[in-house]
């Protein structure tokens, strides 16, 4: 039985509403909104809710209706399974809080500090080419077109969320899945993490990581096999995971897990498999040498209970292997 | 416990001696429709039979906050069923209508309330305002105050996936928000993985009353 821990009057202040109306005023919560407190030294971002936007009459209607349906596409990007996307992700699945909410890997950032270097890729990014990414790799997909109206009703999107946040302002509280630091735990144990798991998780996510579908729509998402990330995506990373699990999930319970509980959990997930990294040169070993920036940070290319992770040619429900959208670019400035 | 039968086939009912017409039961778990309504409808021995409370079709009462069991996942009911025998979920009304069975008992009778056809959705009693906020809540949530949507767990339109989280839409709306109230004050705790716990304990009164009445209003549609 999953210990809750009782944190006493505490509702963390991590949320951006100044007041979060609770019906038990003086009671302690038995399943408080654990999240850490806004770095106080970095810019708090409250971003517009679709209400907002509804109501925001200097929006022209055109506008309107573009931010719309860049939310559609990100609240239910499975309508474009064998399109855009060939697993069962959703932007929403990892971006809680519709991508506007801090600790839940808010999107809109994107928006104001790209274009920028990535080392993911070794090149200056846009917003569009970041968003291309989430595709690729997260969605196991194809992402839509770099100016098409899809990519641009996502953008809109994305930057409506972003409304009022200052542009370069690198310093953002509540941004991103790193607040446990990069650094995995040596104690880390994939037999704990399998007892998390199946504790906390597997009543949403199946007892085998293959998640859960009402008439065939995906309700909670596979977090390991065909129908899962590949290896290629940030949260196969395990620092990812822990730190995107420990803030947001079980979902509706933040901060409930132990951060040795999510790193367990972190590390069992990432020792299943996923459809293959589509920066795969062939040899997996290799791969991982060639990528070590980000895979160090992975269990990619490593043996781990006897299997040699990534060791195949799976793509998953994605007919190929590598996007043509994911490629390197270099500028030269002239003399 | 597994039971195909085809159609032709009678079997000699060991329990009283009754001759039943048995089909193939659909049932998750196989327990029997057939077997469960005879429970049903004779009740364990000292309780009161189930259409008491629940009606003769299964679908309870909506004034006096009964729920409707037809057409919820049998999973599920039975598994509420089980609680109630062993004090993981607390009703007075309940246990003593149903202490008396067997778990096989059990299995048939959430056959057969699995079986049924579902409630017929609440004319709405309550403002356009309240059906909006409710219907917020049932599909997009309030995440400002870490409540996310009933239909990322309850499933699509809130019909419910599995044998963890019931379909809620059709469901009477003063059952549902008696049940928020007893997450929230902690008489009910059999929710998995404490998950509607935390909802509850951040939902408003005026918000749990909203969305109440907005999901019983909408059709539950058979499993």
């Amino acid at each position: 039985m999953h210990k809750i821990s009782m944190i006493t009057g505490l509702v963390a202040a991590g949320l951006t509403a100044p007041a979060v109306a609770l019906a038990l005023i003086g009671n302690e919560a038995r399943v408080p909104i654990n999240l850490p407190e806004l770095q106080p030294d970095r810019y708090v971002h409250t971003a517009p809710t679709v209400d907002d936007l509804m109501a925001d009459e200097s929006v022209h209607p055109e506008l309107r209706k573009v931010i719309l349906k860049g939310r559609d596409i990100f609240m239910n990007t499975q309508q474009y399974r064998g399109t855009y996307v060939f697993n069962d992700m959703t932007c929403a699945s990892c971006h809680t809080g519709e991508g506007g909410m801090n600790w839940g890997g808010p999107v809109w950032p994107a928006a104001t500090t790209l274009p920028n270097y990535r080392p993911k890729n070794d090149h200056v990014n846009s917003l569009e080419e970041r968003i291309a990414g989430c595709f690729s790799y997260s969605m196991n997909g194809i992402s839509p077109e770099y100016g098409s109206d899809d990519m641009l009703a996502l953008v809109a999107y994305h930057q409506w969320l972003a409304k009022g946040a200052p542009v370069y302002e690198h310093q953002i509280a509540g941004r991103g899945f790193n607040n446990l630091g990069t650094q995995i735990p040596e104690d880390v144990d994939y037999h704990r993490g399998e007892q998390v798991y199946q504790e906390n998780c597997a009543v949403c996510h199946g007892a085998n990581g293959e998640g859960k579908r009402q008439n065939g729509q995906v309700v909670f998402p596979a977090v390991w096999g065909d129908n899962s990330y590949n290896w290629g995506a940030g949260i196969a990373r395990i620092f990812t995971a822990a730190s995107f699990i420990h803030m947001n999930m079980p979902l509706g319970k933040p901060g409930s897990l132990s951060e040795q509980e999510a790193w367990d959990v972190a590390v069992y997930i990432n020792s299943h498999e996923r459809p293959q990294d589509p920066r795969y040169t062939g040899d997996v070993r290799e791969t991982r040498e060639k990528y070590l920036g980000f895979h160090r940070h992975s269990y990619y290319g490593l043996e781990k209970n006897g299997v040699l992770l990534g060791d195949h040619e799976n793509t998953g429900e994605k007919p190929f292997l590598k996007p043509e959208i994911l490629r390197s670019r270099t500028f030269t400035a002239d003399e | 416990m597994q039971r195909k039968f085809t159609k032709n086939l009678f079997l000699r009912h060991v329990c009283g001696g009754l001759l039943l017409l048995s089909f193939s039961a659909h049932a998750a778990g196989g327990g029997d429709p057939e077997i469960g309504k005879m429970l049903a409808d004779r009740g364990d021995g000292s309780g009161a039979p189930c259409m008491a409370c629940h009606a003769m079709d299964g679908t309870g009462n909506a004034f006096a906050g009964f729920p409707s069991l037809a057409g919820l996942n049998a999973g599920y009911l039975l598994k509420q069923m089980r609680d109630y025998n062993s004090g993981a979920r607390v009703s007075a009304v309940m246990q003593p209508n149903i202490d008396g069975y067997s778990d096989e008992e059990l299995v048939h009778l959430a056959a057969y309330f699995a079986s049924l056809p579902p409630a017929a959705p609440a004319q709405p009693t309550v403002s356009e305002d309240v059906l909006v906020l409710g219907k917020k809540l049932a599909e997009r949530g309030a995440w400002d105050q870490y409540i996310p949507p009933c239909s990322s767990c309850h499933g699509p339109d809130n019909q419910g996936i599995g044998t963890d989280f019931p379909a809620i839409a059709g469901q009477h709306a003063n059952y549902i928000a008696q049940e928020i109230r007893a997450w929230r004050d902690g008489q009910r705790s059999n929710d998995t993985v404490q998950l509607m716990t935390g909802i509850s304990e951040r939902l408003t009164d005026e918000q749990i009353d909203a969305v109440a009445a907005y999901l019983s209003t909408l059709p539950m549609r058979a499993e």
